[in-house]
């Protein structure tokens, strides 16, 4: 018999999930059987990211699980199972399906329902309301056989659904009750501008608009009729005017609901039973509900918390928020409307660059109270700061949204900020909760999020994150030298313009223009690897062979016994008949140990440096060339087998491989880059684990980003969709110019993209929507490297004066007798050391 | 032991590597060879990498820390410094070095005499 208690949790959508980790993590775990009910098909997903689900993203990529998290921690889930009856007298839940469970404690975590009006008509099929997966997956399907989405509601949600019906390729119509957008967190100038900025997103805009029924359509399938008489067909209706708490489970049991709806809690979150708590967007807390996420996950800390019998409370929450539609910044703070009284208001509105900003400040011009941003939303972390931790302003508090028109900044720097500023709002992550893990020795951003989980919600904080750990590892003393080496007092970056910029071509020449001493192997090679990107010449000339790596010099990658491997390319995995005979035949006259790579194609091991030129010489004659598995440069472009043969192939996704393959092969970068193309959405080719990854849909291609497996795998990010190949190609040019000229050296796209400002937004602003006017440059700069491409090992062949580098003594013919092979499984393998100190004695 | 009459004449200097190293074979002993170009400096030292345990410090790159000209192991990246062997990662470690000078257009590599390096003569 356990002595645990049995406690309940009633959904399990973020909130609900979020409680069940904080619980886990908390010291009480033991105590409690714990049981959940999940009313929906899939467990906790991410219903913030929803959108994303139309812009590929899957169920699997949404949720919130960590793999066998409810096995690990012995919690029962009822997936798929209301639960419908709550009495409380017995303390018992029953779900709909019949499961009956005596509780002691009982967490209430039911959330909201999308609000549909209800007007006659609501109801048809195809009016849909924007929620759960399950809702999107009704979308799509509905999709399919419409041209025309209408969405009712303007807000932020109704905004967001719009673009996603637009993705879905349909003309797309926001009907909006009141006279503007964004009601709830706009002014009217505000939201004029946005009105226009989302008009030119070719979404079109109607307000004011009350809709009192809907009806079959003359030209679609629907029509919605508005009490100002107009109209306006549809076929298919998104409902998104608002959210309803799901309080008719514990109304029916009896507990207290507010006069506004939501389940009535006291600072601690319970509810008028002293063995229920509410948390999440069910709750109404001070006569306020909540529809955001991280005021939840709040109420969440404080249940644990109160279970535990310590006293932190529910303070309510902070409000703001920032639109993440695409190509329009909007961002609202506090009191945007000025309701305070007395309050203070600062305008700056500028129509040419589709600009507006507010500013409500208190009666003595010292407080920051509410701020409204769109058009351009930079200024929300440093005026969220101000806000939130209550920050006296500057003497003329308008500089903050006065374009600055010197080199002075603004900002509040992250040292003004106190401990207790709260800089991770979805977890609530402090300066002083930074600073201390810094303390304990993150000082990557990498590490940083995971003790913290600062900036793994959202995302909104990744700059400020990143702005505090400057700053702190700069006060610590910590070296934030961004030097590459004692040699140059340059970051990579730097050294890329100096070459550009000086047209320098050599090592030589910038050390002597820019460094000092004769280099190392951190600047030769980081140098080497910026001249190969930029002037792309043969990188074993004269003035270059001594910056390069040791598996640059040879073109071939060392093996721990100093021998090499040999990687012919094989684009796209694909390889002929005779090109597989001549592999083998060559790889059994050179006695090399071959096997196929995780990288489709085959290596050839042990081969002495003397033996690489033969080798290659008839590796070439066979039609192969290099396969740059020595280089810090494209690898490979793994394909799956595609429409060609593949019963599911959407599209040739080996054409486009090996296309690919060909055009980025040779291009060197500050670390090796790896693409994938696969078919179908089935993804046999792991493209989503790439540095470029790309996969076939009806539309197009879609592509991916900054993915990679190794020692810390990373998810691609999904850049854009619905591709044709010349804009696909357009887009990888720039992408890769971009990271060739900006990347630390050494620093995979991966880590390159998470250390970005503005990660993936900023990205996608410079590569698709040209922000930085460079476009054209990087695609030119590609360009170059793609016609002067040459196979390294064509041109050393060739050459007999770099041939004699490929000796191994070179006043002598002898081998070196350290380089001892023993047969395994019918091939060779370097002996260890026990077997080469027996086979040197026995030779002696 | 006398040192001058074991100079041995291992290759010409267009043998050797602008900014970088060789590998001769000298008495069987494996002797890496590096050549820095500003200053026209040779210097050999024993090409057995004692971390890989294999024959490679020839094909490392070399360059300062500080001054101090060294080779970077090919395989796990230790510096060792090309005037006294002596391993900048753990101080324990040291590889031979040798004699090298380059006599008009011959090098010449001397195992018994370790102190003069890129002596040109
Ligand atoms: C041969 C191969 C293993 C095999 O037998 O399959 C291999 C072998 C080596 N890998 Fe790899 N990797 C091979 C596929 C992979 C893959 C799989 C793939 O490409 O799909 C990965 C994970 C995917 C990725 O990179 O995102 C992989 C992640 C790594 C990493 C970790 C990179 C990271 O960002 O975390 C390293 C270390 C590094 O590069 O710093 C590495 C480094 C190495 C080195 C170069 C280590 C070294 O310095 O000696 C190995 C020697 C290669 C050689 O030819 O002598 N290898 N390596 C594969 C060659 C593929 C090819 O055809 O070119
Ligand atoms: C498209 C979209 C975009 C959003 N964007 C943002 C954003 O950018 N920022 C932000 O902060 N917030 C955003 N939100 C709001 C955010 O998703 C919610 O605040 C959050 O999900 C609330 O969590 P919850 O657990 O309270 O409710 P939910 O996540 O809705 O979970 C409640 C769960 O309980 C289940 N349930 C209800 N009754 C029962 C029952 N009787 N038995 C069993 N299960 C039951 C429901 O089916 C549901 O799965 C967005 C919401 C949507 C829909
Ligand atoms: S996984 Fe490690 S051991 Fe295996 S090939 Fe890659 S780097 Fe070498
Ligand atoms: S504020 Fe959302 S992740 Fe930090």
């Amino acid at each position: 018999m356990s002595n645990k208690q049995t406690l309940v949790v009633i959904g399990n959508g973020m909130v609900g999930q979020n409680f069940l980790v904080s619980l886990m993590a908390s010291d009480i775990k033991d105590n409690y059987e714990v049981v959940t009910f999940c009313e929906e098909t899939l467990p906790a997903y991410d219903r913030v990211h929803l959108s994303e689900y139309f812009a590929g993203k899957s169920a699997d990529d949404l949720s919130l699980m960590e793999a066998g998290f409810f096995e690990d921690n012995n919690i029962t889930i009822h997936i798929g199972d209301k639960a419908s009856i709550i009495d409380r007298s017995n303390k018992t839940v029953t779900s709909e399906k019949g499961v009956e469970i005596a509780y002691d404690k009982l967490v209430l975590a039911t959330g909201s329902r999308a609000f549909v009006p209800p007007i006659p008509g609501h109801d048809r099929k195809g009016c849909i309301a924007y929620r759960t997966i399950d809702d999107l997956d009704e979308m799509m399907s509905a999709a399919k056989t419409s041209k025309v989405g209408a969405v009712v509601g303007g807000g932020l949600l109704g905004l967001e659904a719009a673009k996603a019906l637009q993705d879905l390729n349909l003309k797309t119509h926001v009907v909006q009750f009141s006279p503007r957008l964004m009601a709830a967190q706009l002014d009217a100038g505000g939201a004029g501008l946005l009105a226009s900025k989302i008009e030119d997103l070719g979404i079109s805009v109607l307000t004011g608009k009350n809709t009192i029924q809907i009806v079959d359509g003359d030209t679609c399938k629907h029509k919605m009729i508005f009490a100002d008489g107009g109209e306006l067909e549809a076929d298919m209706i998104l409902y998104s005017a608002g959210i309803r708490p799901r309080d008719e489970l514990a109304n029916a049991s009896g507990l207290k609901i507010a006069d506004r709806s939501g389940v009535v809690i006291n600072d601690n979150c319970l509810t008028s039973d002293e063995d229920i708590y509410a948390i999440g967007e069910c709750a109404s807390w001070n006569d306020q509900t909540f529809g955001l996420v991280a005021p939840g996950y709040a109420m969440a800390r404080t249940v644990v918390d109160h279970l535990t019998g310590g006293n932190e409370t529910f303070k309510g929450a902070n409000m703001s928020t920032k639109l993440k539609l695409n190509g329009v910044d909007v961002a609202s703070i506090g009191d945007a409307h000025a309701s305070t009284p007395g309050s203070l208001v600062y305008t700056y509105q500028n129509g040419v660059d589709g600009i507006y900003k507010r500013l409500v400040v208190s009666q003595d011009n010292k407080l920051l109270l509410g701020a409204v941003l769109v058009g351009d939303a930079s200024g929300y972390p440093t005026l969220s700061q101000y806000y939130l931790n209550r920050i006296e302003l500057p003497t003329n508090p308008d500089s903050l949204i006065l374009p600055s028109r010197s080199d002075e900044s603004v900002g509040l720097g992250p040292d003004a900020l106190p401990a207790s500023a709260q800089i991770c709002s979805c977890f609530d992550v402090t300066k002083g909760d930074i600073c201390t893990s810094i303390e304990g020795g993150c000082t990557t951003l990498g590490a940083l999020k995971d003790e913290t989980k600062a900036s793994t919600g959202c995302g909104g904080c990744a700059a400020l994150l990143k702005s505090v750990l400057n700053c702190e590892l700069e006060k610590a003393g910590f070296d934030v030298n961004t030097d590459i080496c004692e040699h140059f007092a340059y970051t990579r970056q730097d050294l890329y313009n100096l070459v550009k910029v000086e047209e320098i071509k050599t090592f030589a020449e910038l050390i002597a223009k820019h460094g000092s001493g004769k280099g190392c192997e951190i600047c030769k090679q980081a140098v080497g690897s910026i001249l190969a990107s930029y002037w792309n010449e043969y990188i074993l000339k004269d003035a270059h062979v001594g910056v390069q790596d040791t598996n640059d010099t040879f073109l071939a990658n060392m093996q721990k016994d100093g021998t090499y491997s040999v990687v012919p390319r094989m684009t796209g995995g694909e390889v002929t008949p005779e090109g597989l005979i001549a592999i083998g035949q060559i790889a059994k006259k050179y006695g090399l140990y071959t096997k196929v790579t995780g990288g489709q194609r085959v290596d050839l091991f042990g081969a002495r440096v003397d033996q690489l030129p033969p080798i290659w010489q008839e590796l070439i004659d066979a039609g192969f060339e290099s396969g740059h598995a020595y280089g810090k440069s494209l690898r490979t472009v793994k394909s799956c087998v595609g429409s060609t043969w593949c019963r599911f192939g959407v599209d040739d996704s080996v054409g486009l491989a090996v296309k690919l393959e060909n055009r980025y092969k040779g291009l060197r970068a500050p670390h090796k880059i790896k693409f994938a193309v696969s078919g179908c959405t089935r993804e046999c080719a792991e493209a989503q684990s790439k540095d470029i990854g790309i996969i076939a849909v009806e539309g197009g291609w879609n592509l991916y980003v900054c993915g990679n497996g190794g020692m810390k795998p990373r998810h691609g990010d999904l850049f854009a969709t619905n591709l044709d190949k010349e804009t696909l190609i357009k887009y990888i040019d720039r992408v890769l110019t971009f990271y060739v000229q900006t990347a630390d050296r050494m620093q995979r796209t991966s880590v390159w993209m998470e250390n970005m400002e503005g990660g993936l937004d900023y990205l996608k602003s410079v590569v698709i929507d040209d922000k930085l006017e460079i476009c054209n440059q990087l695609e030119t700069q590609m360009q170059r490297v793609v016609d002067t491409y040459q196979c390294e090992w064509k041109t050393t062949i060739a050459d007999e004066s770099k041939l004699k580098r490929f000796r191994t003594f070179v006043n002598s013919d002898k081998h070196d007798e350290n380089i001892i092979f023993i047969e395994e499984r019918g091939q060779i393998r370097p002996a260890n050391i026990e077997e080469r100190e027996l086979a040197l004695a026995e030779e002696a | 032991m006398g040192s001058n009459n074991k100079w041995v004449d291992v290759c010409s200097r267009d043998d050797l590597q602008p900014n970088s190293g060789v590998c001769a074979l000298v008495e069987d002993q494996q002797v890496a060879i590096f050549y820095m170009l500003e200053d026209e400096t040779v210097f050999a030292i024993n090409n057995y990498d004692p971390f890989g345990k294999v024959n490679v410090l020839s094909r490392g790159l070399i360059g300062d820390i500080q001054g101090e000209p060294m080779v970077s192991s090919p395989l796990y990246k230790q510096h060792f410094s090309l005037r006294t062997g002596l391993c900048v990662e753990d101080k324990m470690v040291k590889v031979n070095t040798y004699g090298v000078r380059i006599t008009g257009n011959r090098v010449e590599v001397n195992l018994y005499n370790n102190t003069p390096w890129g002596e040109a003569t």
